[in-house]
């Protein structure tokens, strides 16, 4: 914990989709060290024995019927796209096979 | 009463159409002209609704002519947050990757004040997606403080705060995930409320930390945040996390004393971390609530220290999944001439996200990576029991916390830009609040030597705003200080 | 050295509900590109999910059928990857708390009953589909399929052949189908199947490494595949190569599994506990409002039908591999046919007209009690089973009753004595040279003769009462 290195950053920023040049990933090394080294005081606690709070509220079993219920109409699910034939939303012709 | 009608409270605003003394017209034609007089100054508004706001106020004034029932915000003028999602207009989270991003529907929020009555004067200035502490990460324009115009007004929700506290708006919506309702509010020497989480609907709220974030109000005084938090409250079937719990008359829990209620003060709250001047002011209110027949208990919220860095790692985390939808498929910025989709994500998110979003994307994404879960994520949930169980062996001992909201008044603009760890620390009161899900207030309580309001912080017991608010107005009525209104225009 | 095959199958259905599962947008998936879509299944700004409760049944209802344990507690999670598929660049899913585990599914291969372990089922949902057809360098995105609910099943690597795998795979689309979770249709997409194949020395309890297989779009497909890649495996360990661990697609025009890349640069999901929805709490008394809901599963269903009905092995396979043809056939037996009988009509004929006409057996015209009724006529000699396969087609062109059919057909059999010793004498006198062999010894004559008979009174002809009078006229005459 702590420590972050620029390959980290680099790694982080892989995963997250952001392309940063040397000069942010230098100030970021720093600054994201100065805020995981302050996330250090966590490991003080001793919280084995407790358990995780996911909500702070305490519910269960909230569901929907299975109701079919109107879609949007296309056009309008298509009014923000930037890019689209009408039909589809549009974007770079995707080349892996999956 | 003053005459302009752009001072009025929203109850008073709500009483006086409802009676015929005057026209929701008239009411939304003087805000609009406080607008045009105030706002080149305060910079609340990203985009203001004069035309449809009109015509809702003609809409409330046709339906009291033909005798109908107009809603208990009949002809109140009301500002939102850039990140309510509207029909009307647009939905940016004052963010260039949402630039002329319209919404398909209104949120929740929205329409329940629609049904009420309320008249929208358009969209508010925020740290872009909800991510600040001062309203300088928005990317549209930089808000200024009413009461000193070379201060921040807070943030997130500071283009909220600063159009309450410049009165143009009768009360804005705005959303806490830290304390972006409550440190705004103090900021400005508003009112506002962050509910219990679940409390209020957050469907349309565009997500910064999804088990953090929380609708409220923000107003000018206490009865209009009882009065917006009856509109706003309940059960939302579009919203798995809110609440089926009845939500009673807060108005009706309104009265002006203290009686039988117990204070608890936390210790870990009035340390040195607390400027003199602001002790001084929380220390004066708490005696004039004594005053008022509550009282007093000293009580300790012991994890309070580890609150900042529970925060960060949640809501960073939450918040590198939520904003990961922002690529440029569907809406919003798409970067010019990508050759591939990889590329077309990069390039669309780099120029999009401003520099703080993107930091705590980084953050949230390192915490939440392989090998790192244990010791952040899970570790941070595990403390945030232990904040939450602080909280309820407090509520043990007394019916509502007081403390101060933040611990320093409004900082000047750029004052803290360089620093994201001090600007996180700036949120030290508020975000323990959000980590336990518990509902807390900011109010005014006074001004500090510098001339800015200074804020106490009311928390309360799991949805059980009605006692806040109780202790809010007791307070409001016996005060005794006249902080009068900033003069901007 | 030899080798065997380490197999474990990951199969995706989609749940049969009627509406996504997070929002209310239909499921039917012939709809045209983005036209059952909203803001919850676009991802767009602000939007919330809220779970389909059907959706949940379903799941549970699927692990109780597989003998998994049902989890008291459970919890969606988020699975973070970016792919233009993928509305929100999260897929809401289940990581360590599935609704369901710890399961097995019984399959057999050649008589020999095997049990392959399900190590968990859980709930999930679809993603959007990308077309490529389009030109001009772009891929369209129809979101009209994200977020129907899917159900992931992981079974434990039990499978040791390409055969094993496909018997899994049938008895796994069998119970679903039985339950009526889901349609596991391959062709349509309703049901996914991947297989993650290694190798190592007989007798080795270390895994080799493994590789996993995709894009395959049938049950045979898959288990072609499977062979291909045990085979691709061996050679390379035979050369004494190392296996690469890798997606590998299924080429099914070259018969041949390809590398694929990579979605993502690197596979670090970053799941957390999905902050928008509560936790799923499946109580004992819910589990057990599910069960009862439970049909029968083939399996036992196969044994009823051998004990109840004395139905030999192959025909309780045949009629239990589908519920709504087992469900049909006992109707038919409800109405009074002979089990043996009625399950060789449905078997035959039936299935054959199911068959060419493409008529799901749901739609089917032709009635249980109808079919039924039709045996009923072949048992009291009113038509002949010959002419009851003409009946049946016409039935099942028409829906007539069977009855119906007959009397407008004039199908009725011919059992007058006197009519049909007519026919016969007549018969006799045309064929002079076979009646003239019949008389002569050759008793095996009679057969064309019959034939002969049968032709003159266009097959309605009593088979029984014809011989009887034939035998009587040529050895009288």
């Amino acid at each position: 914990m702590g420590k972050i290195t620029k390959q980290d950053v680099e790694y982080v920023s892989g995963l997250a989709h952001l392309t940063l040049d040397e000069e942010t990933k230098e100030r970021l090394v720093g600054e994201l060290s100065e805020i995981l080294g302050y996330m250090e005081k966590l490991n003080e606690l001793d919280t084995s024995n407790i358990e995780p709070t996911m909500h702070a509220l305490e519910m269960t079993n909230v569901y929907r019927e299975d109701k079919v219920q109107p879609s949007l109409d296309r056009e309008t699910a298509l009014m923000n796209a930037p890019d689209s034939d009408g039909e589809y939303f549009l974007v770079p012709k995707i080349l892996d096979t999956e | 009463m003053s005459a302009e009608s752009y001072a009025w409270t929203a109850h008073e605003i709500r009483d006086a159409v409802t009676s015929g003394a005057v026209s929701a017209r008239a009411v939304a034609e003087s805000y609009l002209a406080r607008i045009e007089a105030c706002d080149q100054k305060v910079q609340a508004y990203v985009d203001v609704w004069a035309e449809s706001a009109l015509a809702q106020a003609d809409a409330v004034d046709a339906r009291l002519a033909r005798g109908e029932d107009v809603g208990p915000l009949a002809g109140v003028p009301v500002g939102l947050k850039d990140l309510f999602c509207t029909k009307q207009g647009f939905t940016t989270c004052c963010s260039k990757i949402l630039k002329g991003y319209r919404s398909p529907f209104d949120a929740t929020v929205v329409e329940r004040l629609a049904d009420a009555g309320a008249v929208f004067l358009g969209k508010l200035n925020m740290d872009e997606f909800a991510m600040g502490s001062s309203t300088e990460n928005s990317a549209v324009q930089v808000t200024r403080n009413p009461w000193n115009l070379a201060c921040v007004p807070g943030g997130s929700s500071g283009g909220s705060a600063a159009a309450v506290a410049a009165d143009e708006c009768a009360f804005a919506l705005g959303s806490d995930t830290g304390g972006s309702i409550r440190q705004p509010a103090a900021c400005c020497g508003c009112v506002g409320l962050k509910p219990t989480y679940g409390r209020v609907s957050r469907y349309g709220l565009v997500a910064f930390a999804s088990s953090l974030d929380q609708v409220g109000p923000l107003t000018k005084d206490v009865e209009d945040c009882a009065l917006a938090m009856n509109v706003l409250s309940g059960r939302d079937e579009r919203d798995s996390t809110s609440a089926d719990l009845p939500v009673g008359d807060f108005t009706a829990a309104l009265r002006p004393d203290a009686k039988g209620l117990r204070i608890g003060l936390p210790k870990e709250y009035f340390t040195d971390a607390l400027g003199a001047d602001m002790r001084e002011k929380i220390e004066a209110a708490v005696s004039a609530l004594e005053g008022q027949g509550a009282e007093v208990v000293e009580v300790s919220l012991p994890h309070t220290e580890y609150a900042v860095a529970v925060y960060y790692i949640i809501c960073t985390a939450e918040a590198s999944a939520n904003l990961a939808r922002f690529d440029g498929v569907r809406y919003g910025h798409r970067a010019a001439a990508a050759a591939d989709v990889e590329e077309l994500y990069r390039r669309t998110k780099t120029e999009g996200f401003g520099p703080e979003v993107q930091r705590r994307i980084l953050l949230g994404t390192y915490v939440l990576s392989s090998g790192y879960y244990d010791a952040y994520y899970s570790k941070a949930q595990r403390v945030r029991s232990l904040i939450r169980k602080d909280f309820l062996d407090a509520f043990e001992q007394c019916d509502v916390i007081v403390g101060p909201t933040s611990p320093t008044p409004a900082f000047r603009l750029g004052e803290k830009t360089a620093d994201p760890l001090e600007m996180y620390l700036s949120d030290i009161y508020t975000i323990s609040i959000n980590l336990a899900g518990i509902p807390a207030m900011s109010m005014p309580c006074g001004l500090t030597e510098s001339g800015l309001p200074a804020g106490l912080q009311i928390m309360g017991k799991p949805f059980d705003e009605a006692t806040i608010l109780r202790v809010g107005y007791a307070y409001e009525q016996n005060r005794g200080l006249d902080m009068g209104r900033p003069a901007v225009a | 050295m030899e080798y065997e095959a380490v197999i474990g199958m990951e199969v995706h259905v989609e749940l049969n509900t009627d509406s996504k599962v997070f929002c209310g947008c239909s499921t039917d998936f012939d709809a045209p590109p983005n036209t059952n879509v909203c803001p919850v299944c676009l991802g767009m700004p602000g939007v919330l999910p809220v779970i389909n409760r059907m959706a949940v049944e379903y799941s549970v209802a699927a692990g109780l059928a597989l003998g998994c344990t049902i989890s008291r507690w459970s919890k969606m999670d988020r699975k973070n990857y970016f792919y233009p598929d993928l509305a929100k660049n999260y897929q809401i899913s289940q990581y360590d708390l599935p609704l369901t585990y710890d399961g097995s599914l019984e399959i057999e291969v050649d008589g020999v009953r095997k049990r392959i372990g399900i190590t968990r089922a859980h709930l999930e949902e679809d993603t959007a589909r990308n077309t490529h057809s389009l030109g001009g360098g772009v891929s369209g995105v129809d979101f009209n399929r994200s977020g129907v609910a899917l159900l992931e099943i992981v079974s434990e690597p039990d499978i040791r052949s390409a055969a094993e795998a496909f018997a899994y795979l049938t008895a796994l689309k069998q119970i679903l189908q039985y339950l009526g979770v889901s349609d596991c249709n391959m062709e349509e997409g309703s049901l996914r199947a991947e297989a993650n194949i290694s190798l190592r020395p007989v007798g080795a309890t270390e895994f080799g490494t493994k590789t996993e297989v995709k894009n395959v779009a049938s049950f045979s497909g898959t288990q072609r595949a499977i062979e291909y890649e045990i085979a691709r495996q061996r050679a390379i360990l035979e050369e004494g190569g190392a296996v690469l661990q890798e997606t590998r697609g299924w080429d099914a025009d070259r018969g041949v599994t390809v590398s694929q890349r990579s979605k993502e640069s690197a596979h670090d999901y970053r799941y957390f506990p999905e902050p928008d929805l509560v936790p799923l709490a499946v109580d004992e008394a819910w589990e057990a409002t599910i069960r009862e809901t439970l049909p029968e599963l083939p399996q036992a269903r196969r044994d009823r039908f051998m004990e109840q009905y004395g139905l030999p092995a192959y025909d309780t396979g045949v009629l239990t591999a589908d519920r709504a043809m087992a469900d049909y056939f006992e109707a038919v037996v409800e109405a009074g046919a002979e089990p043996k009988q009625a399950g060789n009509w449905v078997m035959g004929d039936l299935q054959k007209l199911l068959a060419d006409g493409d008529v799901p057996i749901g739609e089917c015209r032709v009635e249980p009690d109808g079919l039924a009724a039709m045996i009923g006529l072949i048992d009291k000699g009113v038509i002949s089973g010959k002419i009851a396969k003409d009946v049946l087609a016409e039935m099942f062109a028409t829906g007539k009753a069977p009855g119906t059919v007959v009397e407008q057909r004039g199908l009725v059999q011919i059992s007058d004595a006197d009519e049909l010793a007519e026919v016969a004498r007549a018969v006799i006198e045309a064929n002079p040279g076979p009646a003239g062999d019949y008389r002569g010894g050759k008793k095996n004559a009679l057969g064309f003769l019959v034939g002969q008979m049968m032709k003159a009174t266009k097959g309605k002809a009593n088979p029984k009462l014809a011989n009887e009078l034939l035998q009587h006229e040529l050895e009288k005459g």
